[in-house]
Formats: structure tokens, C-alpha cells, sequence
């Protein structure tokens, strides 16, 4: 969704008015944030303290973080329009595209991660494919990241000027500034720390849309009923029954899309190999904590949709007019889907409730920028500069290299985010640069974990092929836009389900090419892969444990909510 | 575990910004309650900055008192 644009244009008069109180809590927020910046700058004098949190977050922390990173602004109220638009299929995002990937990492991937002692995702890439695979998926990240950071920051900025008439320019210094000096003063440590305090402020400041809209609406029950009446033939409330046929739906999606394109593909490339979001829980004090604490997150994602999906419905049955696509806003002036959460928020916060759903807000946008900053600089320091530039240096070298290099990319994504106000479309193609570069790693880090015969050369290959058939792909339906039709089977698939369907055939890709290069080259000796490869690693058991201590327990019980969830919701 | 020994917990920082908060938002509703802002708002009869303001006092006090530092309930 291009949120940030189609807001720009829409409207000139800004949606909410802040009180003296609002400001004095959004201020004292920046305040907290900086000051725990410069208060951890103390503890982080080595590279294990800067770039990996000194290893020592309990699964708490490692779990809060790992879900904050993950919860950017720019989803929440891009997602509660989608949702307001196409209804409570939208939820898809936060349950099957997330919650068994989430599992699968916790029970499955993080031990060799984990168990290896890798600062990062390249970082195991070296180890078990060797430098030329490490170097590809370092530099893409890099990339990537970077990328993203730019675009996040002018988003941030466009919705600040759109909802409270903040200068675009004031927004992205300030709080790119903010997240420089807490990130670069207090490393990987002071990121975390201040995501779990905006875990907190994202939750508490959101969550009373939702309670008073219901109250509003007449509970669950009187929502539904009010959607109906409001929107009689259309069916917004149920999020698998109009996924038997493309043309049931307005995303222009079947179930098996669903299931295998967004729910495997693109979740578990990103849930399980998006470094971004894994430095959180890598930075656990050890494995257990870690799988804990990857359950948590998933717990916690598992009930986003009440701060997200929830309002975008209640949107529906209780604002007293109706929502328009973009160009109908531009046309008319009418508010547009993309103002859902902000006009939600403006009628049931006063001053003081405003001015925390407003830091909520801030606080998103702050935590996705601060993973984004310390993961580049993580991955910069360890897998791009040392490897590549200089091999033998300090710790002490590497530690002020980091906090050189959070700077600069703080500045590299200041610089990028003027470039996207420049050329708008980057934004257009920012999910299908995502699916690019994230989805390969998902077949090319699971083969190597999971077998043994997976060669340095096909893990290379495998990588770079997933990443040339997905930009094939997309070169093909941009240059002929009926292709669509072979590469998401029907003609009727929108941009969402397109890039849904290619995330599926890059997966395909590169899973074929990594089997294949393997199969006629040399694997590495055994003993090189001890740690890395399953049935070569001894995985901690935790059967001596009480069963409500095991990772494995919490894991079913969240496995077993999100099954629960699908039914009540089908 | 971060908050033990010579490090403040994470914890009592954010009990201490919601204790803050809670504090703000309770006399904004309290205020509000007397000196109505007139502004369009639905669901304003709940005075929902009363009892969610209350709500993070509450709880930012129950975090500041369990993790204060050097003595905290929760040590």
C-alpha cells in the first residue's frame, strides 16, 4: 500500500489537534528515550556489549523486543486500512503469515542459530556455505535495510504532517536524530530496551480504540451487525470462506495463495531469516530464553490484530460516513481508508489520551527504525567491513566502527528518504525489493540446517537464483501486465496477491537450484558442519525441566490459540 | 539479568514513564470532568482519561515499587 503518498495528496488539513498535555507526553517520551540511550552508553564498551546486547536478555526482553521491531507504525495503520478496505481477511497477516513461522523458528531454527554463537544470518551463511553466499546476503541486507530505514523515516514524516500538521523536515531530523544518538551511544543493548518500552507505549496507547469501540458498537456481536447494515451483500467479517475463488474476494486471492505464498514463502523468509527482527532474541542470555522468548513475540503477534485489524472494522460500523479509496478522496475531499486509525483515534481520545495514541505512534515508527539502524550495523561491521575491508583489527576497532557506522546510516537513510520524496515509486516497490532479497534466504539457510549434502556452491547459487527468478518475474508482469494470469493463476490478482504468488515461485527457485547445484558438486566434510546441520549438532534438551518451563510447551499452547482463532474467525 | 547489580531495570523506567503518564492523563480527564473542552467526542460521557489514566498510575506504580532501584520488591 502506498500510504505515505496517497496521504500527502489527499488532504491539506491535518486530522488531530494536540493539547499542552498531548505535547508534554510526547516530549517526555523523546526524553526517556535519549536518556536511557546515554544511561546504557556505560555498558557497551566491547563488541559483544554493542552488537549483541552482551547476550544476556531474558526471554521477556528478548520476546518484547522481537515483536516491537517487527510492529512499525507504517503496518499498523497501513493494515487497519486494508482492513477497513477488504475486511478481516486482512488479519491473515498477523496469524497464518506469522504465528507458524514464528514456532518454527523458535523450535526448529534458533538452536543452530543460536548454537553457532554467529553475530547475525550472514554470519551463518559463512560458516556453513562459506564467504561467497555471506557476502551476497550481506551485502542484500545491507541494501535492504537501508532501504527501508529511508522509507520508513519519510513515511513517519508524511503521516506526522498529515495528522498534526508537523513540518516533514522537522519529523525526520528529530526522530532520526533521537534514534542516532540512543542507538550509537548504547548499541544493540539501548535498541532493545527502549523497543520494550515501546511495547508498552504502542499497546497502552492504542488499545482503548478498541475497548471503546466496542463498547460503542455493542460488543463483537453489534459490530457485526452494524457492518451488515451498513454494507449489506458484502462479507467483511470472515477470513477464510471467501478464499474458495479469486473473484470471492476484493484482494483477488485464493486460499492457496494464502496458505502457500504469504503463509510460507514470504512468512518464513521473513520470520526466520529477516536478521532484523532475529538479533532480538540472538541477544537472549541463552537458548531457552531465546525459544521462550521467540514464543512470547509470537503471542503478542497473535493479538495485534485487537489494535489493528479491530479498529479498521470498527471503522465500518461506527464512523458516520463512509471511507473512499484515494483518488475518490483527492477528487471529493472525503477522508480516505488510509485515515482510518488516525480519525478512530481523534474520536474517542481527549487531551491526554490523544497525546499517548500519538506517542504510540512515534513509538512504532522509532522502534522499526532502530532495528533497521542496529542490524545494519551489525551486519555492516561483522559480515561486510571485517570479511571484505579490514580483516584483523581490535574489538575496540570494530566497537567504534559500529557506532561510526549507526551514524552514517542514519544519515544514509535521511539521505534516502529525501531521495524517496523525490521519486515516490520507490515506495511502490518496496515489498517486491523485499520479496527479492528476504524470501531466497528462508530455502537457502533451511537447506542448510536441515541437510547435510548442501554444497558451498549451491548455497550461492541458490541464493542468487531466488533472487534473478523473483526479479524476472516481476520485470515480466510490469512489461505485460496480463502475465499476471500464469504468475499468480488468475487474471483477477492484485498487486497483494501478485507479489504474494511471485514470494512463492522465488521460494520454488531457489529451493530447486540449491538441491540441484548440490547434487553435482562437493559438500563439506562433516566435521566442518558439527553445529551447523541437524543430526551433526547436539540440541539442548530441556526434558529435565518442568513442563511450563519448556519452549516447547508455550509453543503448542500458542500453536494451539492460533488454531482456535482461525475457526472462531472462519 | 538486566536490572540486577549496579544497572537500573528497564522495568522501572517504564514504570516510571507510565506513572508519569497515568499522572497527566488522570488530571486531563479530571479537568476535562469540570471544564468540559466542548470538543466533538464520542463515547465522552466514560470519561475514559479517568479510568485508563488510573489504570496506567496503577500499574507504573506497581512496576516503579517491584523494580526500584538498589531495593526494589523485585530483587
Amino acid at each position: 500500500m502506498n500510504l505515505p503518498m496517497c496521504l500527502l495528496a489527499a488532504t491539506g488539513a491535518h486530522v488531530l489537534t494536540m493539547s499542552p498535555v498531548d505535547l508534554v507526553i510526547v516530549v517526555l517520551y523523546f526524553a526517556l528515550v535519549l536518556g536511557i540511550g546515554l544511561y546504557l552508553k556505560r555498558f557497551a564498551s566491547t563488541g559483544e556489549d554493542f552488537f549483541m546486547a552482551g547476550r544476556e536478555m531474558t526471554a521477556w526482553i528478548a520476546g518484547l523486543s522481537f515483536i516491537s521491531a517487527n510492529l512499525g507504525s507504517l503496518e499498523t495503520m497501513g493494515y487497519a486500512a486494508a482492513t477497513y478496505q477488504y475486511g478481516i481477511l486482512v488479519g491473515h497477516a498477523y496469524w497464518i503469515a506469522a504465528i507458524p513461522a514464528i514456532l518454527f523458528l523458535a523450535l526448529v531454527m534458533l538452536p543452530f542459530y543460536y548454537i553457532c554463537r554467529t553475530h547475525s544470518v550472514p554470519g551463518y551463511l559463512k560458516l556453513r556455505y562459506g564467504e561467497a553466499a555471506r557476502s551476497l546476503s550481506a551485502i542484500s541486507f545491507a541494501v535492504m535495510t537501508i532501504l527501508m530505514s529511508g522509507i520508513n523515516m519519510y513515511s513517519m514524516a508524511v503521516i506526522m504532517k498529515v495528522i498534526l500538521g508537523w513540518n516533514i523536515h522537522f519529523s525526520i531530523w528529530v526522530s532520526s536524530l533521537t534514534v542516532a544518538i540512543y542507538v550509537m551511544a548504547g548499541g544493540l543493548r539501548s535498541a532493545i530496551f527502549n523497543e520494550v518500552l515501546q511495547f508498552f507505549l504502542i499497546w497502552l496507547g492504542s488499545l482503548i480504540v478498541p475497548i471503546l469501540g466496542l463498547i460503542e458498537a455493542g460488543g463483537w456481536k453489534g459490530m457485526v451487525e452494524r457492518i451488515a447494515a451498513n454494507f449489506p451483500g458484502q462479507d467483511f467479517t470472515h477470513m477464510w470462506r471467501t478464499t474458495g475463488s479469486f473473484a470471492d474476494n476484493p484482494m483477488g486471492i485464493h486460499w492457496t495463495g494464502i496458505v502457500f505464498g504469504w503463509g510460507l514463502a514470504i512468512s518464513f523468509g521473513y520470520w526466520c531469516t529477516d536478521f532484523l527482527i532475529i538479533q532480538r532474541v540472538m541477544a537472549a542470555r541463552d537458548l531457552r530464553s531465546a525459544q521462550l522468548g521467540t514464543v512470547i513475540g509470537g503471542f503478542f503477534k497473535m493479538m495485534v490484530p485487537l489494535i489493528v485489524i479491530l479498529p479498521g472494522l470498527l471503522g465500518r460500523a461506527v464512523l458516520p460516513f463512509t471511507l473512499v479509496s484515494e483518488p475518490e478522496a483527492i477528487a471529493t475531499g472525503a477522508h480516505s481508508y488510509n485515515e482510518v486509525l488516525p480519525l478512530m483515534i481523534a474520536r474517542y481520545c481527549g487531551p491526554g489520551l490523544l497525546g499517548l495514541g500519538v506517542t504510540a505512534l512515534i513509538a512504532g515508527f522509532m522502534s522499526g527504525m532502530a532495528g533497521n539502524v542496529s542490524a545494519f550495523a551489525t551486519v555492516w561491521t561483522y559480515d561486510i567491513y571485517r570479511p571484505l575491508i579490514r580483516k584483523t583489527a581490535s574489538d575496540a576497532h570494530y566497537v567504534t566502527m559500529g557506532r561510526w557506522c549507526t551514524i552514517l546510516s542514519v544519515f544514509v537513510s535521511i539521505a534516502t528518504a529525501y531521495l524517496v520524496m523525490f521519486f515516490s515509486s520507490i515506495i511502490v516497490y518496496a515489498q517486491v525489493i523485499f520479496v527479492i532479497f528476504v524470501v531466497p534466504m528462508f530455502g537457502t539457510v533451511l537447506l542448510g540446517m536441515l541437510w547435510k549434502r548442501a554444497t558451498p556452491a549451491a548455497g550461492f547459487w541458490g541464493l542468487l537464483a531466488g533472487m534473478v527468478v523473483s526479479f524476472l518475474l516481476f520485470l515480466w508482469v510490469k512489461l505485460d501486465p496480463s502475465a499476471v494470469r500464469y504468475v499468480a493463476f488468475s487474471p483477477e490478482a492484485k498487486d497483494m496477491a501478485d507479489n504474494i504468488y511471485r514470494a512463492m515461485w522465488t521460494l520454488v527457485a531457489n529451493v530447486v537450484v540449491t538441491v540441484a547445484v548440490s547434487l553435482v558438486t562437493r559438500p563439506k566434510p562433516q566435521k566442518e558442519l558439527v553445529g551447523l546441520v541437524y543430526g551433526l549438532t547436539e540440541i539442548p534438551s530441556h526434558g529435565h525441566l518442568p513442563v511450563f518451563q519448556r519452549p516447547g510447551f508455550w509453543a503448542a499452547v500458542v500453536g494451539a490459540g492460533f488454531v482456535a482463532l482461525n475457526l472462531i474467525f472462519w | 539479568m538486566p536490572g540486577e547489580g549496579h544497572r537500573i531495570s528497564i522495568w522501572f523506567f517504564i514504570g516510571a514513564l507510565l506513572g508519569v503518564y497515568g499522572l497527566l492523563i488522570l488530571a486531563a480527564g479530571i479537568w476535562d470532568l469540570f471544564y468540559p473542552s466542548g470538543l466533538p467526542q464520542a463515547m465522552g460521557h466514560l470519561h475514559a482519561a479517568i479510568w485508563w489514566g488510573a489504570f496506567l498510575l496503577v500499574l507504573g506504580a506497581i512496576y516503579c515499587w517491584k523494580f526500584w532501584p538498589n531495593g526494589g520488591r523485585g530483587r
